[in-house]
């Protein structure tokens, strides 16, 4: 999988949790859950979960704590789908 | 933990504590129960002479026994030994309501842990009353810390 599919899968998955609708509009690898998207911790912990479902991927603690960017999130996401 | 030492660390006190007793805790899961008393805070406005258990604490019951105890008792070994109190948000509820609960009645919280993963725990709670009749019931969901 490219990085560019994995940022699109990404999109539709953060898209139902996102408060901030500029900052989604204007989403990249800089931009921030929490900064940018204005996405809260509950829901952030939503997210992950959707990830593992949609990646057939299992995220453990620390890699949770630095998945705070969709730069981040997509390097965590490669790792773990090569490992 | 025992029942009586997860009720202690509830972070509630009356008017606003909804958890009498815990009948049976586990990972998977917990059931309590609450008898709202005929003299609760709530009565004299909701509504004007016509007492009835307003659906927001009905939610309230549910979350504390169904959500929160059993959070505490997840995080039993972390919270017994910095002898804190826990640190609780809730996040999310969707809930159907199908009966009104008068002054006086029993209710019984029966709630099923579907996840607890990286702080948010999300479970399905039901409340039945006396005659085993379902009360209300849906799904909630906290950060607990």
């Amino acid at each position: 999988m490219t990085k560019q599919e994995i940022i699109q899968k990404l999109t539709s998955i953060v898209k139902p949790y996102i408060q901030n609708e500029e900052g989604f509009k204007n989403i990249s690898e800089n931009t921030d859950f929490i900064n940018d998207l204005e996405i809260n911790s509950a829901n952030l912990v939503d997210i992950i979960l959707d990830v593992e479902d949609e990646f057939k991927i299992h995220i453990d603690n620390d890699s949770m704590e630095k998945m705070m960017s969709v730069k981040e999130t997509v390097a965590i996401i490669q790792a773990k789908m090569n490992a | 933990m025992n029942q009586t030492e997860i009720i202690n660390k509830l972070p509630y006190s009356t008017p606003f504590l909804f958890v009498d007793e815990l009948t049976d805790i586990s990972e998977n899961g917990v059931s309590g129960n609450y008898t709202f008393k005929v003299t609760e805070y709530f009565y004299k406005g909701h509504f004007k002479e016509n007492p009835i258990t307003p659906g927001v604490i009905l939610t309230e019951t549910m979350a504390q026994i169904g959500l929160v105890c059993l959070g505490i008792f997840l995080l039993k070994d972390i919270i017994s030994s910095e002898k804190t109190t826990p640190q609780i948000a809730l996040t999310s509820n969707n809930i159907d309501f199908f009966l009104p609960v008068l002054p006086g009645e029993k209710v019984t919280v029966i709630s099923e842990k579907e996840f607890f993963r990286f702080n948010k725990l999300k479970c399905t709670v039901k409340m039945i009353n006396s005659k085993n009749e379902l009360v209300c019931r849906g799904t909630i969901s906290g950060m607990i810390r």
